[in-house]
């Protein structure tokens, strides 16, 4: 072990700690000041600073309709089914996503390939495409089955009262995700060494074992932070369930201003709230890899909380430092 | 003579093209410590792989405790194994990696109990008992809660061993298990080992330390290309080799 080198100063004699003039920046200064500015007058223009509109003068921004809206009975509901849209299309997403993930990487050629195609279809065709085409599944099958394939049947179900506008919207959201999850779950499973198979074939663990205890909890930390992004996007994907009228948050913004003409306002709404689910999302994102991160690095990283309570210790230490000698100084 | 834990005869192994293993004949009884030495890419690793189900055999029999790795023969016929039949082989076989192989998100001490949990659905107070044991034969009782990045690579190893332990294997295979350390970490590895090998565990030791091998062996294999060109006990091999192939070896090694 290295002896640390305060040891070893003491022993000389004690160097004295640098002094010097510091790098001056006037780059930053000039760009701080520009980005003040345009902050004033966003601040000003979204605050103070009022319009002419239909002879009356007014706010710019028209908070008061904004806020007398933002939590109105109707955008709340939207806002929840937009929730349920995300989180229900997200789990079918990630579910699905294994499954093709490991699909694709089967050494079957025939469920490799199939995994494939549904990668190729699902990503190639657009969302909105999908969901459409969902809403109208009746008139390709007006009849669901279950039964024995090219065999009796057992339920027969009628697709246009199955299919409603919200499973619509659900199928065709998680279906389309399953597509690019796969593609993030094989890339987190390639991310983990071919080692850690082996050692765990070695002590006998079986492939689904080996999958589930070794490589996947390892594959995780590649795996959640474009997940988190895919989230995030899955949020506001869901806007487009509006144009199979699912009233989710946007569809119910929509509604509100057909019938009041405050478009702008109701749509600031609807972008206020997907900010603030986002924002939400993003927290917890950073405390799940967290927690995946353990055993990775030596140390985890601090969370926000830790890292400003760091800063404010070294403000204070800062201050601590003995000023320099008059003599020094130039 | 004690009961053969391995035999091989006449086993070969291609990677395409490529013949890696070329006729491997060699036994080893329960109790014994067998040294593999040679040149890299003579096939010592592989061979110990095969042992281990980890690579298929293309020609030949290999054998251990009796019984046909890979295969169940009845008959003139054989029949290859299901997926369930080799991993409870391989839990009755311990293996040691060059690069440890640790699992990095669970602790030394969960390293070492999901083998015996998973695998043979022991009690978890079971388990960790053993581990806790294990952990202090390799000298690394207190490192139970540790992450594999908060160990040297000489404890990593030694967690290895211990994982591999914990199976209460009844053949050992060690692939260059000192190999990727630094070199005084070499020794702490070999000291769980010698005493592994003093305990009477049969173990079968692809490595580079030809002192190890010298002092603890029963009997040294010297592999070049694919072939075992000298067997022997260690004195034999090591000290008087009868082929050139060994004697160059040796005189860059030693």
């Amino acid at each position: 072990m290295a002896s640390p080198p305060t040891e070893r100063m003491s022993e000389g004699e004690r160097t004295d700690a640098i002094v010097a003039v510091p790098v001056r920046h006037p780059g930053r200064w000039v760009s701080a000041a520009v980005v003040l500015v345009l902050t004033a007058m966003f601040v000003h223009s979204a605050s103070v600073s009022t319009t002419v509109r239909g002879g009356h003068r007014q706010h710019r921004y028209q908070w008061d309709i904004i806020s007398r809206w933002f939590f109105s009975h109707q955008i709340v509901r939207g806002l929840l089914v937009t929730i349920e849209l995300t989180v229900i299309a997200m789990a079918i997403g990630i579910l699905l996503g294994v499954a093709l993930a490991v699909m694709r990487m089967s050494p079957n050629p025939l469920v490799s390939s199939a995994s494939w195609l549904y990668i190729w279809f699902f990503r190639g065709t657009p969302v909105l495409v999908q969901l459409l085409f969902w809403y109208n599944i009746a008139f390709l099958y007006p009849r669901v089955t279950l039964g024995v394939p090219f065999g009796p049947a057992f339920v027969h179900l009628n697709a246009n009262t199955f299919i409603t506008a919200f499973v619509a919207a659900v199928v065709g959201l998680g279906l389309n995700e399953g597509a690019y999850m796969a593609e993030i779950v094989r890339a987190g499973i390639l991310s983990v060494d071919e080692g850690q198979t082996e050692a765990a074939q070695a002590i006998g663990l079986t492939r689904l074992q080996t999958l589930g205890r070794v490589v996947l909890p390892q594959a995780m930390r590649v795996i959640i932070p474009p997940t988190g992004n895919e989230t995030i996007s899955m949020l506001k994907t869901s806007s487009l369930a509006s144009a199979i009228t699912v009233t989710e948050l946007l569809f119910s913004a929509q509604q509100i201003y057909s019938r009041t003409y405050q478009t702008v306002p109701l749509l600031m709404v609807a972008s206020l709230w997907y900010l603030i689910v986002t924002s939400v999302l993003t927290v917890g994102q950073y405390y799940l890899e967290r927690h995946f991160a353990r055993g990775a690095s030596r140390a985890l990283p601090p969370t926000p909380l830790q890292r400003l309570r760091g800063r404010l210790d070294r403000v204070h230490a800062a201050r601590a430092l003995p000023p320099v000698p008059a003599g020094e100084r130039r | 003579m004690a009961n053969l834990m391995v035999r091989a005869t006449g086993v070969h192994k291609s990677y395409g093209p490529l013949e890696v293993l070329r006729g491997i004949d060699l036994e080893v009884a329960a109790g014994e410590v067998l040294c593999m030495i040679g040149p890299s890419g003579s096939g010592k690793s592989t061979f110990l792989r095969c042992i281990n189900h980890l690579e298929k055999v293309d020609a030949g029999r290999l054998e251990v405790d009796g019984e046909l790795v890979g295969y169940r023969q009845q008959g003139d016929r054989l029949y290859e194994l299901r997926d369930h039949e080799i991993c409870a082989k391989r839990a009755e076989i311990g293996m040691v990696f060059q690069r440890f192989n640790l699992f990095p998100h669970l602790t030394a001490q969960e390293n070492v109990t999901l083998g015996p949990v998973a695998v043979k659905r022991e009690a978890r107070a079971v388990a960790l008992e053993r581990a806790k044991r294990l952990l202090d034969r390799v000298g690394l009782g207190a490192k139970m809660g540790a992450y594999p990045s908060q160990l040297s690579g000489g404890q990593q190893q030694r967690v290895a061993i211990a994982r591999a332990l914990a199976m209460q294997p009844k053949l050992m295979l060690f692939d260059e298990p000192t190999s990727a350390l630094d070199p005084e970490l070499v020794g702490e590895v070999l000291d769980v080992m010698r005493g592994l090998a003093e305990d009477g565990m049969t173990m079968i030791v692809v490595t580079h330390e030809m002192g190890f091998a010298r002092e603890v062996s029963d009997a040294v294999v010297f592999m070049d290309s694919g072939v075992v060109v000298e067997a022997g006990p260690p004195a034999e091999v090591l000290g008087a080799p009868s082929h050139d192939r060994t004697r160059a070896f040796l005189s860059k090694v030693l």
